[in-house]
């Protein structure tokens, strides 16, 4: 096998666990939501409606494409995969797990480990915020135009405190690359901790989570499409797969977003406390890493989806309020800190 | 004081006839002293709400009585006189629905407005919770409110023709359909 | 909330409508409860002026009214109000009465009572968790709403009809309280309870509920009493009145119960005045529980009155406390089985009328808001 080869394989691989994720977060959403609403959720199509997702994804597809007649053309169909595609893209340096070794050849399971690790990551999602406002402006409808305002300037505004908070972890952790960062969490410090980032980052983590919610356009932070003022934002206009590609790809940003928290905040691939390449062979443990980072970013998805259905959403201006006044003065405040600290330990 | 006392007394000459009916006090006042009427009502006996207001067409009471007291003459003798015809009774009436916050009595006010003459001097000066009410009577009867800020049809569409609580428009409706234009607002 | 809200008496004036985006919020929208129509100018997302446009569910009721006898009436009365329609079948029930003349029998009133009560809770409820949903805490809806199917089971037992109940008649009651109610009675209040006080942990002390809700729409009470506001609206804005307390009808006077008042008008006093009402409303159906367990078990339920109803000639007034504000008949006869004038005044009419000058200078979230708080229910808008 060469090398090529093999990096086709994963390319192809991560491809389909992301949309693999996406597609399930959507099952996953609706039952849980059900579960927290003492109701029943999806259970007709397949056993737990675990063919739901299929379901909705045939619907999707099988449904008239419609182009409003005073829409942008060109701008109307660039608009959804100039936000799914971006959303995609950054799942190729994350890394899913340690080594595995196939065939007598070790494959590092992460699609491309960048040197510039998250800042790449941080780049497309930005390029992911053209998506939404080229939707809505495209669109040629008020509701549309008011929603990607909104998500212009909110996931602007957000950016710069996840970028503070980032800034941080760099200066904790010396690299921008995200293999390097997991691989530095391993071991304890202050004897008992487990040397991940959230006990030593508590309040970056903090501001990260929250510039999380924000980016990923979740309640509360869900002005851009909430539903109760601006019959769904930007993506008013749009039906059949272009919708498809909107709703799919904010998913695909969140197990993005999920799975960045988790490699830089809690440790990656790796058991607290437990090396398991110690005890389990090239293979099991290539599995077993991939199935560790799998379920913590599991849980982090389940975060996002419980928070959606507890809290109410922001008015706008109390909004950008959070992000400007409270969020980037605590970033600096922990940049400060942090360096100092850093600087004073060695 | 009794109520009907208290307003006789801040009314004065402005009061036509008060009658009562269940424990109801109606009071009629001529049209054109409206405001100075409520002014006083509000101001001196103390009805400071004002709880809706709203227009009765009473053509069908009027042809009704008619026709009891031409079958009533039918079967009298015939030696009483022909009655004089007088001019016609005004067909609508305005009602305003008053509350006195501090006693918790309430008061209807009447106002006779002829079918010729439908100018009716607003109270939306005294009481912005006419805004609506007084709409809408317009739009149901055709009262013109002298003074209105904002005198247009409020619950049927705006090119609408006709008044369609009065007793002489249909229950079926004539027919008309609403023409929407989709370019403006 | 350390923060001193101001409470600034709006005084109306033209808006200026120059070259402002005019956004059409229409009659269909995720937001608006039944067919609404509100037209305004925003600046961005400052709102300068809003015009609610109403008519869209205009049936003719009140033309209906007088080409059908007082009987025939009552099932129009259903879908005034559809959220509590036992408070306009109570009230339209009272105020025929009143032309009558007549009063009904104790038992009678017990049970218009305790199903009007359970009427304002349910009402109440839709309103909490609409409320909850147009601002984004989709939660507390489902909760409150099975509690409104356990009183929508009361209501199908004893008068067959979940929502357009038509219950009881000219002169009373048909039927007893079931059987089956005195076992559930017990349970539903409790469970009641407890689904308000999930939503209360929910959203009461919530900090992001709390920034939406206080200080939005602030109005003063001088300018609710000019505008012709009751109920709830009113008593947010600190003014103590109740026409159960005021104008008792029924056997309100008997009763112990207390009026929750707000003090600043805004959303969350609304909101917390409806929450503390559903509570005095359990009050109030437990105390007429009570009392009705002590009647006889042949007390009469209706009153003896004619097959064809015919009220002597004169107009009469009369309104209850709905769970909006004041709900009122007009009933003008002229002695023929036939009413010649029904006028209906609805509460929440008056409180619509006041949007423009409630919603200026907000903006367009604080819009959807005081639409979900001011409860307009379309049917009792337009009739």
């Amino acid at each position: 096998m060469v090398d090529w080869q093999i990096d086709l394989i994963k390319v192809v691989f991560i491809w389909v666990w992301a949309l693999l994720i996406a597609v399930v977060m959507t099952w996953v959403e609706r039952r849980a939501s059900a579960m927290m609403q003492d109701r029943l959720g999806p259970n007709r199509a397949g056993p737990f409606g675990l063919f739901q997702p299929l379901a909705d994804g045939i619907k999707l597809f099988t449904k008239e494409d419609i182009i409003p007649e005073k829409a942008r053309k060109i701008l109307f169909v660039l608009g959804p995969p100039l936000f799914a595609l971006p959303a995609f893209s950054a799942y190729a340096v994350v890394p899913f797990g340690d080594k595995i070794v196939l065939g007598g050849k070790e494959i590092i399971l992460q699609v491309s480990d960048v040197n510039i690790g998250f800042l790449y990551v941080l780049a497309l999602g930005a390029i992911g915020v053209y998506g939404m406002v080229i939707g809505g402006w495209a669109s040629n409808s008020k509701y549309s135009i008011l929603g990607g305002l909104r998500a212009t300037a909110q996931l602007i505004s957000y950016e710069v405190p996840m970028g503070l908070a980032l800034l941080t972890i760099v200066l904790l952790y010396g690299t921008f690359s995200l293999r390097e960062m997991v691989l530095l969490q391993q071991g304890t410090f202050l004897g008992f901790l487990p040397n991940w980032g959230i006990f030593k980052q508590p309040l970056g983590f903090i501001i990260f989570l929250v510039a999380a919610y924000a980016e990923a356009n979740r309640v509360p932070f869900d002005l851009p499409e909430c539903e109760s003022e601006l019959v769904t934002g930007y993506h008013t206009e749009y039906g059949s797969m272009r919708l498809g590609l909107y709703l799919f790809g904010e998913y695909v940003n969140l197990g993005t977003l999920a799975a960045i928290t988790v490699s830089l905040f809690f440790g990656g691939w790796a058991l607290p406390y437990v090396d398991m390449s110690k005890f389990l062979g090239p293979v099991a443990y290539g599995i077993a890493s991939f199935t560790v980072f799998f379920l913590k970013q599991a849980f982090f998805l389940f975060l996002f989806v419980w928070v959606r259905w507890t809290v109410p959403r922001f008015r706008y201006d109390q909004l950008m309020g959070l992000g400007w006044k409270a969020l980037i003065p605590l970033g600096l405040v922990n940049l400060f800190v942090t360096a100092l600290l850093v600087q004073l330990t060695i | 004081m009794s109520l009907a006392e208290r307003i006789k007394d801040c009314l004065g000459a402005d009061l036509i006839e008060i009658t009562e009916f269940r424990g109801d006090v109606c009071v009629e006042i001529p049209k054109n002293r409206v405001i100075e009427a409520m002014t006083a009502l509000k101001e001196k006996a103390g009805f400071d709400f004002l709880s809706d207001v709203f227009g009765v067409d009473n053509i069908d009471l009027y042809a009704a009585k008619a026709k009891k007291a031409k079958k009533k003459k039918k079967g009298e003798d015939e030696e009483e006189e022909p009655k004089k015809e007088g001019p016609p009774p005004p067909r609508f009436e305005v009602i305003y629905l008053l509350l006195s916050l501090k006693t918790n009595q309430r008061l209807q006010v009447k106002v006779r407005v002829p079918e010729d003459d439908l100018d009716v001097p607003s109270v939306t000066g005294i009481w912005k919770a006419a805004t609506w009410p007084e709409r809408e009577a317009f739009d149901m009867y055709g009262f013109k409110f002298k003074g209105h800020p904002n005198l247009r049809r409020l619950l049927m569409w705006d090119e609408f023709k006709d008044h369609p609580l009065r007793k002489d428009y249909p229950l079926e409706g004539k027919g008309e359909e609403r023409h929407l234009n989709y370019d403006t607002v | 909330m350390a923060k001193e809200i101001e409470t600034v008496c709006i005084t109306t004036g033209p808006a200026e409508v120059g070259d402002y985006v005019a956004l059409n919020i229409g009659p269909i929208h995720p937001a608006m409860h039944g067919t609404l129509r509100v037209i305004t100018r925003t600046d961005g997302e400052t709102i300068i002026s809003a015009e609610p446009e109403i008519g869209y569910l205009h049936r003719g009721v009140e033309k209906l009214g007088e080409n059908l006898t007082y009987k025939q009436f009552l099932p129009l009365t259903d879908r005034l109000n559809y959220c509590s329609a036992i408070c306009n079948n109570v009230a339209y029930e009272l105020a025929v009465e009143k032309a009558l003349g007549i009063e009904v029998p104790k038992k009678a009133q017990l049970i218009r009572t305790i199903m009007m009560e359970l009427a304002r809770i349910a009402d109440h409820q839709v309103l909490v968790g609409i409320l909850g949903v147009d601002l984004g805490a989709l939660t507390p809806f489902f909760y409150l709403i099975i509690q409104r199917e356990e009183i929508y089971e009361v209501f199908e037992w004893h008068h067959g009809a979940r929502l357009t109940n038509s219950m009881g008649a000219i002169g009373g009651v048909e039927a007893e309280l079931p059987d089956r109610f005195h076992q559930k009675w017990p349970k539903m209040r409790d469970t009641i309870r407890k689904a308000n006080d999930e939503t209360d942990k929910l959203l009461t002390h919530n900090r992001i509920w709390m920034d939406r809700t206080i200080g939005v729409n602030a109005f003063c009470a001088d300018d609710a009493l000019n505008w012709g506001f009751t109920g709830p609206m009113l008593r947010a804005c600190g003014v103590k009145r109740d026409l159960r307390k005021d104008e008792p009808y029924l056997m309100y006077d008997q009763f112990d119960f207390e009026i929750p008042t707000g003090k600043h008008g805004d959303v969350f006093d609304r909101y917390m005045i409806r929450m503390l009402e559903m509570e005095e409303s359990i009050k109030i159906i437990d105390q007429a529980y009570a009392m009705y367990q002590d009647m006889p078990d042949d007390a009469p339920l209706m009153k003896k009155v004619p097959k064809i109803i015919k009220p002597p000639e004169g107009q009469i007034y009369h309104a209850i406390e709905s769970p909006n504000g004041e709900l009122g008949f007009f009933i003008k006869s002229d002695g023929t089985d036939k009413p010649y004038r029904i006028k209906i005044r609805p509460p929440c009419y008056m409180v619509y009328q006041a949007f423009g000058e409630l919603v200026q200078g907000e903006m367009i979230s604080d819009l959807i808001a005081c639409l979900s708080s001011i409860n307009v229910i379309a049917g009792e808008l337009d009739r």
